[in-house]
Parts: structure tokens; sequence; C-alpha cells
């Protein structure tokens, strides 16, 4: 085993994926020389050069549709979007072309892409700075989303969305970035759509994303201390969605509380909630708990952020009111 | 030109602002006391003043993340700007909008804005707006060389031409967009010939010499207010200090910069009004005495000023509705 930061993490899968395969490269704001806004590209472009480390021009609807082309056509671009929030200015490529063009043209074309969209908040950036919007794109069939907590789970997940044929939306959470954890020795890809039990426990489930899982795992060991066993489920990706891991842990302990960081209104945690609700209703003892970020915008300074965004209070709060 | 003294005084004062400001918030970052990403526009004031000069209250502006300067340009109060990076609740934004963020609507600032290429397409809603209402207001859109690559650009300038609105596109051409210098992100050299392909004028001017910045952004102002339509000025400037604070800038030569910090606006301007006599030494001296006063007020204001209240989060999402709150 090794240790390696969230950020190292992503760097190594994409090092791992580009000697493997030429056609993998990367183009995005910045990545170059400069090594990515949150450093994660550092140092690539000496090993791979100018070429396939691609600095672009401050042009998110063009990075998007470029990697779009250029999956369409033999490569597998990796593209970064500095801040997810300027996926917003990506969205035609994405949502109209990346996401339909397969099933448009009747299966004849694959678009093997990863678009790789940091987002959350907690760095006092503010309302543009700081969206999670995973659901916008888990709405749109024919996107993949991916959403890892630890570097171990970055790794082998990245690899795994570069190796798939669909274009996959790769989120990582700003704040993880210099999370320091294990990993193993060998790059290995861990398979899209599965769910891993981030921790054991009998009396609730809580299906968590991203830092969120951070948070629901420092709740549960509060709870811990009353006595209270909570299960996270991280399910990794967000679509495909492991729904076998997750309803499992909920027929055992007939409670759910679904904590993501996103603003609660039209998140993924509702489609999640109604899931569960249709599939597994029977199994519950109470009402499922959905825990996000308040419907605002993330505002500035640290006294609104944090009261916006959920914090292990909100968690602790959310698992006692069904118990 | 006919420069009053008054007129070189206020760009004078204006830009010394712009300055201390900005060498003050830069300090007050280090020390931890503003938090978030903050953008500083040391080095380039001669291009707000020079444009804002022209200007009055009526008039539009739409800023950037690099938006200090434009705010105190076009008459921003360092008081309630300081306490918006302060993130109090005393700020121009509540403490809800921060640095890249800064309004003063009152004063025809459409906000600094966190989006590159966000402010265009507004800036020319702005103008036709203006049209509608059948007033002579003008609206100056302040961008990057590195936003003139965002689609907003191409179509902001393109509607704005047929419709002939009062806009005048300002291009802040700073030689980089973070580390991307322009001759990697773009193939011209000039930016302002791009107003050539949506058949309007291009001008490019020194954006260090506010002078100059001020006569051509006279005529595209005037241009703009007669109805003739837009204008797109690129001011060729550079920034002195990292893209933001923190920025350890390992993309461009040391030389570089001190080249460009040789050509200094504010002194070239200093030099200006004492070779001309329009005023001594002790008046100049004077003016910056006053602004260190005004801004020490001004961070005093700042520090003594109340966070928000936590549930004013849940407020001015909309006009009619407050969003629920949470309980801790
Ligand atoms: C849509 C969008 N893409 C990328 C960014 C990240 N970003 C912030 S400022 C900046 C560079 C802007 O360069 P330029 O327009 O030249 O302005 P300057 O910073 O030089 O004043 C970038 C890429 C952003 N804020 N918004
Ligand atoms: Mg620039």
């Amino acid at each position: 085993m090794r240790q390696l930061t969230y950020a190292e993490a992503i760097r190594e899968a994409i090092r791992n994926e580009m000697r493997r395969d030429p056609r993998v490269f990367i183009l995005g704001e910045d990545v170059g020389k400069f090594g990515g806004c949150f450093g994660v590209t550092q140092g690539l472009i000496d090993e791979f050069g100018e070429e396939l480390v691609r600095d672009t021009p401050i042009s998110e609807e063009a990075i998007a549709g470029v990697a779009v082309g250029a999956a369409a056509t033999g490569m597998r671009p990796i593209a970064e979007i500095m801040f997810m929030d300027f996926v917003t200015v990506a969205m035609d490529q994405l949502v109209n072309q990346a996401a339909k063009m397969r099933y448009m043209f009747g299966g004849k074309i694959s678009l093997p892409m990863v678009i790789r969209l940091p987002e959350g908040g907690g760095l006092q950036a503010a309302a543009q700075h700081s969206q999670c919007l995973e659901a916008w794109l888990t709405h749109v069939p024919g996107i993949k989303v991916v959403y890892p907590s630890t570097p171990k789970d970055a790794l082998g997940l990245l690899i795994s969305s570069i190796r798939d044929d669909n274009p996959v939306a790769f989120i990582e959470h700003k704040l993880l970035y210099n999370l320091k954890g294990e990993v193993p020795d060998e790059n290995e890809p861990i398979p899209l759509g599965v769910a891993d039990v981030k921790r054991p426990g009998r009396d609730v489930t809580i299906v968590a994303t991203g830092l969120m899982v951070h948070k629901a795992l420092n709740a549960a060991n509060e709870l811990a201390k009353e006595g209270i066993e909570a299960e996270i489920v991280d399910p990794r990706t967000l679509f495909p969605l492991d729904k076998e891991t997750i309803f499992n842990s909920i027929k055992k302990t007939h409670k759910v509380v679904i904590v993501t960081e996103e603003v609660k209104r039209g998140g993924w945690g509702g489609e999640l909630a109604a899931l569960i609700a249709e599939e597994i209703f029977d199994y519950l003892d109470a009402q499922i708990v959905r825990i996000g970020s308040l419907n605002v915008p993330i505002p500035f300074t640290t006294v609104l952020e944090n009261y916006v965004i959920p914090n292990e209070i909100d968690i602790i709060n959310g698992v006692k009111s069904i118990l | 030109m006919d420069l009053t003294k008054e007129l070189l005084l206020d760009m004078y004062t204006k830009m010394n602002k712009i300055r201390k400001f900005e060498e003050r918030v830069s300090e007050l970052f280090a020390q931890g006391k503003i938090l978030g990403f903050v953008h500083l526009y040391i080095g380039e004031e001669a291009t707000a003043v020079g444009v804002c000069e022209n200007l009055t209250d009526k008039d539009y502006i739409t800023s950037t993340h690099r938006g200090h300067g434009h705010l105190i340009a076009k008459g921003g109060d360092l008081k309630f700007m300081m306490a918006e990076l302060y993130g109090k609740a005393t700020g121009y934004c509540k403490g809800k909008g921060g640095s890249m963020h800064i309004a003063d609507v009152q004063k025809g600032i459409l906000g600094a804005n966190g989006i590159v290429g966000g402010g265009l397409p507004i800036a020319v809603g702005a103008g036709l707006s203006a049209k509608l209402r059948r007033t002579d207001q003008v609206a100056v859109c302040f961008f990057g060389d590195g936003a003139s690559n965002q689609g907003t650009f191409h179509e902001a300038l393109n509607m704005a031409s047929i419709w002939k609105l009062p806009v005048v596109f300002v291009c802040e051409n700073n030689l980089y967009g973070i580390s991307m210098r322009q001759d990697r992100h773009q193939a011209i050299a000039d930016i302002a010939d791009r107003a050539m392909a949506y058949g309007f004028p291009g001008v490019t001017v020194d954006g260090n010499d506010v002078l100059a910045v001020y006569e051509v952004a006279r005529e595209a102002v005037k241009r703009a207010r007669e109805g003739a339509g837009p204008t797109l000025i690129e001011c060729k400037t550079y920034r002195w200090r990292g893209h933001f604070e923190g920025d350890p800038t390992v993309y461009r030569p040391k030389e570089e910069v001190e080249e460009w910090m040789a050509r200094d606006p504010i002194p070239r301007l200093a030099r200006y009004i004492l070779d001309n006599n329009i005023a001594t030494e002790e008046e100049l001296k004077e003016i910056e005495h006053n602004i260190i006063s005004e801004l020490e007020e001004a961070v005093k204001f700042a520090e003594e000023s109340p966070y928000p209240e936590e549930t004013s989060a849940v407020e001015d999402v909309y006009t009619d509705l407050v969003e629920e709150g949470r309980v801790r």
C-alpha cells in the first residue's frame, strides 16, 4: 500500500492511462505548465509534452465539443473544466451532443471521453465557484457520472472512466484534493456502478457522496458514542447506480439518511429517495431523510457558507429524527 | 484635449486609490483577514480610470473577476468594498458576494463577475435597455484578453453591432489569461482587430497611458451616446501581481514583469501633471495622504462591522420569497 492524496491519485490514474494508451490526452485551461488550477495535472506536461497535455483558450463550450469530436474519431480525451460551475458554459456540447450522439446515430458511434469537474464549497469562493451540479448531469441519459470520495476510489474509478467507451463526468471535490489515503500498489481499475460500504453499522443507513462521506463518518463516530451504529454507503458512481448495495443496507437497517452537498431541490439525492420509496418502501421503518445544502446560491462569507452547506450536526440531527 | 485640472486630479486620485486599495487588500489577504479568491488590478489602473472618467453615475459598467479597479473608477465606496471583502453585513453585498461579485447598482455597476465572458452579453442587454427606454445611457463592458476567446464575446459583439447599441467593449489585454500568454491563446496580436469582423471600429491603445485611454474612450462613449453603435477598445496593459493572490506565476519571466513595472501608469500621470504645472508636488502628496486616511477608515469600518446573521443566507434569492432555513 502507498499513501497518495486525492489529487495525486487522480494524476496517477491519468499518467497510468496515458502511458498505456497513446490515444489518451488531456485538454483544459492551464492544465500544462501551470498544472491546473488545483495542481492536479502538475508535471504531466513534462512527461507527455504539450501535444498531449494541451492548454486551451478560455472556451468551455469548445473544450467539451473538441472532446466530443476527438472521441468520435479515435482519441480518448480527458477534458478538465476548471470549476464545475463552468460546465454550464459547456452544456450544449455535453447534453445535446455528447450524451445523445450514440443514440441518435442508432448505436453506430461511441464517445470515450472523460470530463473532469471539481465541485463544492468551503473555500469562500462564492456563488459561481462552489456549486455541486451533479443532478444536472445524472438527469441526462447518455452520460455516466462518477464521484469518488477517497484517493483509492479516485484512482481506480478514474482508470475505469478513461477506459469506458461512454462520456463520463468525473466529479472531484475541491476540499478533498489534499486528503491522504491508502492506495493499492498496483493501479487497478474499480468498476463503475459498484458502491462501497465505508462503515458497517446496523441502526441506520447513511448514503453519502464526495466530501459528505467524510462528514458522515465523523457524524457516525459521534453517534457511536451514544450506541448508534450507522452504516455508511458511498455509491461512488451516481449513474450507473449500485442499487443493490444501497438497498441491501437499507433492508438491514430499515432507515435511511441521504447526504449530499448539492442544493436539496431537484438534487440527485431526491432521485435516490424516489428510487428507495418506489422499490423498497416496505422495508422502511421511518420516512426517508434527505440532507443537502439550503436552496440558495452558495454565499461568500464563512458564517453564511457554513450555514448553507450541511455539516456533521445536520447529519446527527437527521439520524436522530428517525431513531 | 481640454483636460481640466479637476479632471486630471480626479484621475490621479482614482488611480492612486485603486493602487493603495489593492496593496492593502494584498496585505490583508496574506494576513487571512480576507478569504476566498482575490484578483488584483495593480498595474492596470489607467485603463479603468481612463474609461470611467467619461461616464456618469447613470451609465453602466459590467466588470470581471478582477473588478476592484472598475468599481473604484466608477465611484465605488471603499468602506462598503472593504466590508464586502471582509464578508461583513455592511458590505456592498451583505457578505454574500465577496470580491468576485461586488456590485453597486445605484452607481450603474452591474457587478464583478466570476464567469469569464459572463459580463459581455449583460452589457449588451444594458445597452439595449437604454435604447428601448430612450435614454442616452451608455454601457461599458470590461473584459480580459482571455475572455475574448469565449463564445459570449463574439455573440455579444455581433448583437451590439446589428442593433447599433450604445455599448463600449473595453478589452484589458494584460497579456495573460491565468498562465496562458496571449500568443498561445490566440493567433492575432491586436484583439481590436476582431471588431472588423462585426463591422464596427476597433482601437488599440496603450492601457498604461491614462490620457490616451481617456481620449479613445471619450470618442467611443460619444459614438455610443449619439446612436452610432459600439466600439471595441483594446487597452494593452499588464497585471503586476499573480493571477490571484497566492499564484507563484511560474509562467512568466521576471524581466517581463520588471519591464512592465517600469511603465507604471501612476508616475506617468504625475509627471504630466507636474511638467505642465497643473498641480504642485504638495498637492499630489496631499491627495495620496487623503487616500490613505480614507483607506484606513475603510479598513476600520470593515474590521468593526458585524458578520451577517447566518439566517440571512436564505434571504435575497427572490424578491418575494424567503427560502427555508435550517435548525442546528
Ligand atoms: C467560464 C470561466 N472559465 C474559466 C474561469 C477561470 N478563470 C478565472 S479568471 C481566468 C483568466 C481570465 O483571463 P482574462 O480574461 O485575460 O482576464 P485577467 O485575469 O487577465 O484579468 C480564468 C481562466 C472562469 N472564472 N470562468
Ligand atoms: Mg488577461
